[in-house]
């Protein structure tokens, strides 16, 4: 890994202003990812993790949203950028691609149309050398025919082809970075790893960093070398995946992992994580998963800090003393 | 659109015509009195004249055959003469008609373009002060009468500073009957369009535009102007409604020539055939541009096209 | 987040009344309207003249003290025939509505109730009748009865008709289609009962609505009639009339028109301002819109 990052969150509080008051959807988040890697934020719905995405490209409402900390991306602060600024960051030298891609492209323009719009607004050519760029862009993500594609509506294309388009969007002008938002989620299982395969292979290819946001750890443990876990709002762990998956430090990262399907052992009963997450208006001051876990003492009651623990970085007093079993035994990792 | 859905949608257009029209047949029918002594408006008469006047309109046939051959005059656009100036009122009709089109296309576009603007600047930002402002304004347009709002432009712009005239042929001539018309589309027009923008901001594509480094200007005016326009141009029909009973009341506040001045007119004359003539016209005219919404509607919206 | 923001503790639901006032131009509304039918009761003790006493001052005298909104051509005072203009609006408004309303709904029940064949052809005749220009349409009836106060609010009423056949239907078929009319039918209701008690309670909240956001443009319809000649006849003080009456001698007299013309218009975004917020309380699909 290289010695700058190239993107250094510190502190991010997001809040919401609802009726006259606020409720704080995310705290004190903070991470980095460096030139190249691939890293995913996991959690459950509603952790505050797809709100951390939209917020480095300032895409949260305005008059209703309040954004604390930094962003460091390539020497500018993000958060607070203006949108004159922000405008030459989205697209150009970071990249989103969400869940839905039936409803993240515009119905009514063609797939070339919005491909085109975003080389036309980041490069200083004309209409024919964007049409060849957006052909050849539709092409590197493996569109078939890329020309027929390319004056294709959203509606004639499958779900692959159009969350491929997506990508051909979002990569189209080399940005150093995407995040991808539940990439995954709303296709069918084959095209998922196919999606997968894709993401992997271009950001090698083109040396873009991935910012994987998604629930789900199958995904992470196939992609990324670094993963981070929210909950209800904070970053509670975050470490290689390889460490991870075999041995986490977190009760929580440690549940999820337990509960995962596809990486557990055949036949054996998947533990679930007993009882719900804390709302945003009534969050405990100490640890907020000490309700549901099985190791909580009484000092989980008292806040708790992210520290280092073995090449992790862990929001749990307990991480040195407590054995949390992974996703895979010592030996199945070995193997 | 292809050109047999096209053929499709025209061809389409004849049952409702005939329900219509047939309507129209009926309610003539249901005017008390004799259509001779209607159309004489007093003058006496001789029996055997009487006669001669009954074959002459065809009144004296059975119900079926006066029917049938109304619906084949109405299809050629042959309905009768005037009772009063005697005329062929198919030839009263095409006098007016340019006049009235003319006005009906000043006012749509005063009333697009106001109605638009207003919609989009409220629909952009919801719930502030350029929202509460455009939507109050809105709600003005369609609560103004426009026989008074026109009274009133006439007497300020017209009569009191000068600056255009009331009569004339000149285009601003059309000026202030323009606005008259306009703006009370432009109020219904503009609810519509805020409804229908503050929906297309709240979509997933939206995001992806201003994800993909546009600015808000490009993203309003291409990516949720499109779409909201959809909405809109769907009741651009009932629209159209509004603009004709605009034009009838705005002829009559101006003193133009037109097809609503000669409807009204011929309404308090009781000169049966000129209204019997204008309804079918303006039922046809009116099914006709909805017809050719739809066309346009599939044209905007690529869903639709399959 | 969207689970945890509903979570949150939401204060308990308002009286029907104090959500009604609760936007400014509501409440503005709700006083224009109530000082309209105020206006409209007591107009006897609130004009200071007889509406139809010519010779009351100078023809078309200006604004006075003695006469507040000036005189008409027939030394009429304004300010009284406004005053008993308030009888007309409201009035006419609201019957040509409940015409428009309650044939309306008849027909839209008993269209899709009626299922199947009834139902084809019914909604084949209401499109064929929505071709009409609500206008034209009522010009058409207003020829055929001819002139008058009565027979305006009648052809308006009537024009009315389709539209809310329309509305009505689309409401029913959906409701027909739901379990509880079948549960109705299976335990052997009759159909009147179903369509008294399962299927009406049901449509009032969306007719109620409409019929709200109709009254500010029957308002007006009805009184572009009688401006246009074809509805109240002179010497009836009704607004539209007195625009029309005035219209000669607008540039010697304004103040013939602009007041009843000022009355008109206030009444009626009276009546569309009420009109905008009860559909905003009564319409869970505009809820989110406000």
């Amino acid at each position: 890994m290289s010695d700058a990052p190239l993107l250094d969150v510190r502190g991010l509080g997001i809040s919401f202003l609802i009726g006259g008051g606020s409720v704080h959807a995310t705290q004190d988040v903070s991470f980095s990812v460096q030139p190249g890697e691939r890293v995913g934020i996991v959690g459950e719905s509603g952790c505050g993790k797809t709100i951390t995405g939209l917020s480095l490209l300032g895409l949260l409402p305005r008059a209703t949203t309040h954004v604390a900390g930094q962003a460091m991306f390539e020497g500018e602060n993000l958060v607070g950028l203006p949108l004159s600024r922000m405008r030459h960051v989205r697209g150009r030298k970071i990249s989103m691609i969400f869940q839905e891609p039936m409803s993240a492209l515009d119905p009514v323009f063609t797939i070339g149309q919005q491909i085109g719009e975003t080389i036309l607004t980041h490069f200083k050519v004309d209409k024919k050398q964007a049409r060849e760029r957006a052909i050849e862009a539709l092409a590197s993500v493996g569109i078939p025919s890329p020309a027929r594609v390319h004056d294709s509506y959203p509606h004639q294309l499958s779900g692959g082809m159009r969350q491929r388009a997506m990508i051909a969007i979002a990569l189209v002008c080399e940005p150093k970075l995407l995040i991808a938002d539940e990439p995954t989620t709303a296709l069918d299982v084959t095209i998922q790893a196919q999606i997968i395969d894709l993401l992997m292979e271009l950001s090698a290819k083109q040396g873009t960093a991935l910012l994987f946001i998604t629930h789900d750890l199958g995904v992470i443990a196939e992609t990324c070398t670094r993963m981070i876990t929210m909950y209800a709002g904070q970053v509670v762990e975050d470490a290689p995946v390889d460490s991870a998956l075999v041995r986490p430090r977190h009760p929580y990262t440690s549940g999820l992992l337990r509960s995962l399907p596809r990486l557990s052992a055949r036949g054996a009963v998947l533990p679930s994580i007993a009882g719900r997450v804390p709302t945003l208006r009534d969050m405990p001051t100490g640890c907020r998963f000490a309700e549901r876990c099985a190791h909580r003492q009484e000092a989980c009651a008292a806040p708790q800090v992210i520290e280092p623990a073995g090449g992790h970085l862990v929001r749990c007093w307990r991480h040195g003393e407590l054995v949390l079993p992974g996703a895979l035994t010592d030996r199945e990792a070995a193997a | 659109m292809s050109a047999r859905a096209i053929l499709g949608r025209l061809l389409g257009v004849i049952p409702t015509l005939l329900i219509t029209w047939t309507f129209v047949f009926g309610a003539m029918r249901l005017v008390p009195g004799d259509p001779v002594l209607l159309m004489l408006q007093g003058t006496p008469i001789s029996d055997s004249a009487m006669e001669a006047a009954r074959a002459k309109l065809g009144v004296d046939r059975p119900l079926v055959v006066q029917y049938a051959s109304f619906l084949a005059n109405a299809a050629v656009g042959d309905f009768g003469d005037s009772f009063r100036s005697r005329q062929p009122v198919t030839k009263l009709i095409a006098a007016e008609f340019p006049k009235t089109l003319e006005l009906a296309l000043g006012g749509f576009l005063v009333g697009v373009v106001l109605g638009t603007t207003l919609g989009v600047m409220a629909g952009v930002r919801p719930n502030g002060w350029v929202d509460t402002l455009c939507m109050t304004t809105a709600l003005v347009g369609l609560s103004l009468p426009s026989f008074w709002i026109g009274m009133i432009l006439i007497q300020v712009f017209a009569t009191q500073l000068g600056w255009v005239p009331v009569l004339g042929s000149g285009w601003d001539a059309l000026i202030l009957p323009s606005i008259t018309v306009g703006l009370f589309l432009a109020g219904g027009l503009a609810r519509l369009t805020r409804n229908s923008i503050i929906e297309v901001m709240g979509q997933d594509y939206i995001r992806t535009a201003r994800a993909k480094g546009l600015t808000t200007v490009r993203v309003v005016a291409k990516h949720a102007m499109r779409n909201a326009m959809i909405p809109p141009l769907t009741l651009l029909g009932i629209q159209f409604a509004l603009l004709i009973g605009g034009a009838v009341v705005t002829e009559t506040v101006f003193a133009r020539p037109g097809i609503g001045k000669l409807l009204v007119q011929a309404v308090l004359e009781k000169d049966f055939p000129v209204v019997q003539g204008i309804v079918v016209l303006t039922t046809g005219v009116y099914v006709l541009i909805n017809v050719l919404i739809d066309i346009a509607y599939g044209i905007i919206d690529p869903r639709v096209q399959e | 987040m969207s689970a945890a923001v509903s979570d949150a503790v939401l204060p308990r639901q308002p009286s029907f009344f104090t959500r009604l006032l609760g936007a400014p131009g509501a409440v503005i509304g709700t006083v224009v309207i109530v000082v309209v039918l105020g206006l409209a009761a007591f107009a006897p003790y609130l004009a200071p003249y007889d509406w139809n006493a010519t010779s009351q001052c100078r023809r078309l005298a200006p604004l006075s003290a003695e006469h507040w909104f000036g005189c008409d051509l027939f030394g009429r005072d304004i300010f009284s025939r406004v005053i008993y203009g308030a009888r007309f609006s409201l009035a006419m408004g609201l019957t040509t509505v409940a015409i428009s309303l309650v044939f309306g709904a008849l027909l839209g029940i008993v269209i899709a109730y009626g299922g199947g064949k009834v139902d084809r052809i019914g909604a084949r005749v209401i499109d064929a009748m929505l071709c009409f220009p609500p206008i034209i349409l009522a010009i058409l009836i207003v020829a055929v009865l001819g002139v008058g106060l009565v027979n305006a609010a009648l052809a308006v009423g009537i024009s009315g008709i389709p539209r809310f056949a329309r509305i009505t239907r689309a409401a029913t078929l959906t409701l027909v289609a739901r379990d509880f009319v079948e549960s109705a039918r299976a335990v052997g209701a009759t159909h009147t009962r179903i369509v008294l008690r399962h299927l009406l309670p049901n449509l009032a909240p969306i007719l109620i609505v409409i019929a709200t956001l109709d009254l500010g443009s029957a308002v007006l319809f009805t009184a572009t009639l009688s401006f246009l000649g074809l509805g109240a006849q002179p010497p009836t003080p009704e607004w539209g009339a007195m625009l029309n009456a005035g219209r000669e001698y607008v540039r010697y007299a304004p103040w013939t028109m602009i007041f009843p013309g000022l009355a008109l218009f206030l009444t009626v975004m009276a009546v569309n301002l009420v009109g905008d917020r009860l559909s905003l309380i009564l319409d869970p699909r505009q809820r989110d819109r406000s």
